[in-house]
């Protein structure tokens, strides 16, 4: 990566709120993915070495619980915010949605979608990617999906009682299904194709830690959302979304922490294959 | 009235008055003498009367006896009927008047068999002192100065008629006969004959067990015969010695007089002694060495009867019988002269001191356990590891069960044996007999043999306790253990069990959530269609509650065994578990594809990067298009 020196000013991609939710979520994620997976995956020796290393099934139930309670707060934090940017940015639900900075998707995406199939095979150029692509709009809207689906059958594992009022017993069942293979999918994927599309692509190695530092190279931006920087540099707004780099102590201990998570992260993966493949029962 | 025979002037004198009132009254004088019978007076010397015209059966008895065959002979010592009974004077044996009134008999017996008469000098009659012996004797005092008639008179154990030398086999006095004689009387001595009378050993085996005139001398019979009999001083004067060996094989015949004196023989609370020659038997006080007439090892099942059975019965005394040298006898475990009780603890059959004792044998390598083919290994050191051996041996609890309170002491069998007390049928009884109730729950839960007659296997107490190696039920191992030995049986639901929560947590080695016996019991297991089941319709919530208050009849309706790979039973959990299987799947390949094709180009934009930064003047600004144009 090009250092120009401490001075080199970067474009701010992320707010701090955002950059703060994102290792919030990071931290919620792994908890609820090692304590979730270890009653999964009871069957192998792994699962209980680690549940005693998490201080027994009782503690990492609490430790699960309150990592879903973190994940709930960023998830309403987000929304919360979503509303005080279309208060104070875009006025309208209308202009956040369908502006071009949302994160809906829309009918450019597919074209940039099939744009990107055409490059992969040598059948055209790259497109030029806005603001967010669409698979990073593809893994927000995951989120979603994952947040609604595995947080409430999670609520119903969590409070059985309750939702037996109104619901058969075999819901419960079908909730450990749901919620289970949810997780499984939510981990693998994030775990994978996540870590690859985003943070590891080989031409951003080592890694591309935009979401911990909420900073962007210049260069970069150009390069990966040439349509975003080439509509701010024509509005002259980009001046006013530039700010300063991190000194790199800063971003030492920024990769050191997304290293560690990476490291928990494909940990968990090579535990997930080797359960599904080799003991399974 | 006179006559002379053989040179003595002989009365001929009938007292009619006598006569007239004795039984033979009412007959006349030619009843009996019926040569007499129309003949004219004075008649001729009557023939000899003939008592068997009426007593056939006393008569041919007679002839059988020894009497009758000595008058056979012409002995003139011989007695006939009225030698015994008188002739003209003849009364029922009950009136006191009759010669053989039971308080007459010894005196008419003796007679002949007194000291100094011909008969007693003349015949070969083994005993002396007969009369006096009998006199002196419980039964002659009985008789003779407190004026018991029932008590045994001479008739009584020889019989009146049928009179035969103890070596005739036939002879109320043979040694095989012997037993039954006495106990016409003597019914309840197996009160302290445990084995010989009830046992009906005395006859069927008399050669093998002393008859009661080994200890009870014949006519002076007391309760303390070894007194007078094979006084243990006897013994003394040479088994005293410590140097004492047999000869044969050097093998040392000290008797420790100390240990013999503590010995529950010697000190008891019935304070009764054992002598020497009550173990070993077979002693002949008239010999200089009156030990060397035993032939046979102790027997303790002359005493110990019901005990003596039961080893008999044992497969250590099914082995001692086939002379097996492995085979444990009496004193493998209880020691000899020094045997002490059960109770006393410096006894090695103390509650405390049995697992060492069996251990001797039945320890890894020794010499029971090496011919052992069973399942159960490291029997003693899994016991000791046990709850019920540590609660015997850390905690001194005499009470708790040893070896042979499953095991029996004495009626050891080998599970396989039907009657075993570790058989699978009475395996419940075995352990019931401490643990109360616990068997009665067991016996109406469906696991018992009367709950289902399909024959099926069933399990008992030590298929999910284990027989040696038992835990505590509180033990968390033993709690996990558990559901393996419910799944050895029911498999699919113990798999599926593992498939749901509880099961996973309980997987994992944590015992707080439910497991099989929380919902199902443990000994009182019943069928869940069974209305007392905890898991029956009524029942099910309230077994829910007790981990999840405030549970309904609809959260029961939680599937505790569910399994998703069956469409049949549970369609919600297949359709589901192959919905999220296909969506997850479906996300995976699609992005995967999408990720593998991407790297090619990756790595080729990184190639472009590199070769970028490596050019010292980049035209800022314009990347996208340098990229553009080498692609």
């Amino acid at each position: 990566m090009p250092n120009g020196g401490v001075a080199q000013r970067q474009f701010i991609r992320f707010t701090r709120l955002q950059r703060i939710l994102h290792i919030c979520m990071i931290v919620s994620f792994m908890s609820l993915a090692l304590t979730g997976l270890t009653l999964k995956f009871s069957y192998t020796k792994w699962a209980a070495v680690l549940s005693h290393l998490l201080g027994g099934f009782e503690s990492a139930g609490y430790i699960h619980r309150s990592a879903a309670v973190v994940m709930f707060g960023v998830f309403i934090t987000h929304l919360v915010d979503l509303y005080r940017l279309k208060k104070k940015v875009h006025g309208t639900w209308r202009a956040l949605l369908l502006g071009p900075s949302s994160m809906l998707p829309s009918r450019r995406d597919l074209t940039e979608f099939v744009g990107t199939l055409k490059w992969f095979v040598g059948q055209g150029e790259r497109p030029a990617y806005g603001r967010w692509t669409y698979w990073e709009k593809f893994d927000y809207f995951a989120v979603f999906w994952g947040i609604a689906v595995i947080g409430s059958t999670g609520l119903t594992l969590w409070f059985p009682v309750f939702f037996t009022r109104f619901l058969p017993g075999w819901f419960l069942n079908v909730a450990t299904i749901i919620h289970s293979d949810e997780a499984l999918l939510a981990t693998g994927f994030i775990f994978t194709v996540h870590f690859f599309n985003t943070h590891l692509r080989p031409e951003k190695f080592p890694m591309d830690i935009t979401v911990f530092t909420g900073r962007m190279p210049l260069e970069e931006l150009k390069r990966d959302k040439p349509r975003e920087y080439e509509a701010l540099a024509a509005s002259g707004k980009l001046e006013e979304k530039m700010e300063e780099a991190y000194p790199p102590i800063v971003v030492r201990a920024i990769r050191a922490f997304a290293w560690a998570a990476l490291a928990v992260g494909f940990s968990i993966v090579l535990w997930i294959i080797y359960a599904m493949l080799f003991a399974y029962r | 009235m006179n006559t002379t025979r053989a040179g003595k002037t002989v009365s001929l004198y009938v007292d009619g008055k006598k006569f007239a009132t004795s039984v033979h009254g009412s007959l006349g004088c030619t009843g009996c003498h019926v040569d007499l019978e129309g003949k004219e007076l004075p008649h001729e010397t009557p023939a000899k009367v003939n008592c068997g015209t009426c007593h056939a059966t006393e008569q041919e008895q007679h002839a059988r006896s020894l009497h009758g065959k000595a008058v056979a002979h012409g002995d003139p010592l011989a007695p006939r009927c009225a030698n015994c009974h008188g002739n003209h004077d003849i009364y029922p044996v009950k009136d006191s008047r009759s010669a053989v009134a039971p308080m007459k008999v010894p005196f008419v017996c003796g007679q002949c068999h007194r000291e100094g008469t011909p008969v007693q000098r003349n015949r070969a009659i083994p005993q002396d002192n007969i009369l006096e012996n009998y006199s002196e004797s419980i039964h002659g005092e009985a008789l003779l100065k407190k004026g018991l008639s029932v008590a045994p008179n001479c008739a009584t154990c020889h019989t009146p008629h049928l009179i035969l030398p103890h070596t005739d086999p036939a002879s109320s006095i043979a040694r095989r006969n012997i037993a039954a004689t006495c106990t016409k009387c003597h019914s309840q001595i197996e009160a302290v004959h445990r084995k010989i009378i009830r046992g009906e050993l005395w006859e069927k085996e008399a050669n093998v067990l002393p008859a009661c005139i080994d200890c009870h001398q014949p006519h002076k019979i007391r309760n303390v015969f070894y007194t007078q009999g094979m006084a243990d001083a006897d013994c003394m004067r040479c088994h005293a010695d410590p140097k004492l060996r047999r000869a044969s094989d050097g093998q040392p015949l000290y008797v420790n007089v100390d240990e013999l004196s503590h010995s529950s023989h010697q000190t008891n609370a019935r304070n009764q002694k054992v002598a020497c020659s009550q173990c070993h038997s077979e002693v002949n006080a008239s010999r200089v060495r009156p030990c060397e007439t035993i032939t046979h090892k102790v027997d303790c099942s002359s005493c110990h009867d019901e005990i003596g059975r039961q080893y008999a019965s044992s497969t250590h005394g099914q082995l001692a019988n086939k002379s097996d040298p492995n085979a444990p006898s009496c004193k493998e475990c209880h020691g000899t002269h020094g045997v002490l009780g059960r109770l006393d603890p410096k006894s090695p059959t103390f509650a405390t001191n049995i697992p060492a004792l069996c251990a001797r044998c039945h320890r890894e390598g020794q010499k029971a356990a090496v011919r052992y083919s069973g399942r159960q290994h490291e029997i003693v050191a899994n016991y000791t590891e046990s709850i019920h051996g540590k609660g015997l041996l850390k905690s001194g609890l005499t009470v708790t069960a040893t070896c042979t309170s499953c095991h029996t002491a004495h009626r050891v069998l080998p599970r396989s044996n039907p009657e075993s007390s570790v058989n699978v049928a009475n395996v419940p009884a075995t352990c019931g007999r401490c643990h109360n109730g616990i068997e009665e729950q067991f016996e109406n839960s469906i696991h018992a043999k009367k709950a289902i007659a399909s024959g099926k296997e069933l399990p008992v107490c030590n298929d999910c306790h284990t027989a040696h190696a038992i835990r505590r039920t509180d033990e968390d191992k033993f709690r996990l253990d558990i559901m393996d030995q419910c799944g050895r049986c029911h498999q699919e639901i113990a798999k599926t069990y593992f498939d749901t929560y509880h099961g996973k947590v309980s997987r994992l080695g944590y015992t707080k959530t439910a497991k099989c016996y929380d919902c199902h019991g443990a000994h009182d297991v019943l069928a869940v269609t069974d209305p007392r089941s905890r898991l029956s319709r009524a029942n099910v919530a309230a077994t829910c509650q007790k981990c999840h208050p405030g549970a309904t009849r609809r959260f029961a309706g939680y599937l505790t065994h569910a399994t998703h790979h069956d469409p049949r039973k549970y369609p919600f959990l297949f359709y589901t578990f192959w919905g999220m299987t296909a969506l997850l799947l479906g996300t995976f390949v699609v992005s995967g594809v999408h990720t593998l094709l991407w790297l090619p180009r990756a790595f080729q934009m990184r190639q472009e990067l590199r070769a970028a930064e490596a050019e010292p003047a980049t035209t800022v600004g314009t990347p996208t298009s340098e990229e553009s144009s080498d692609a």
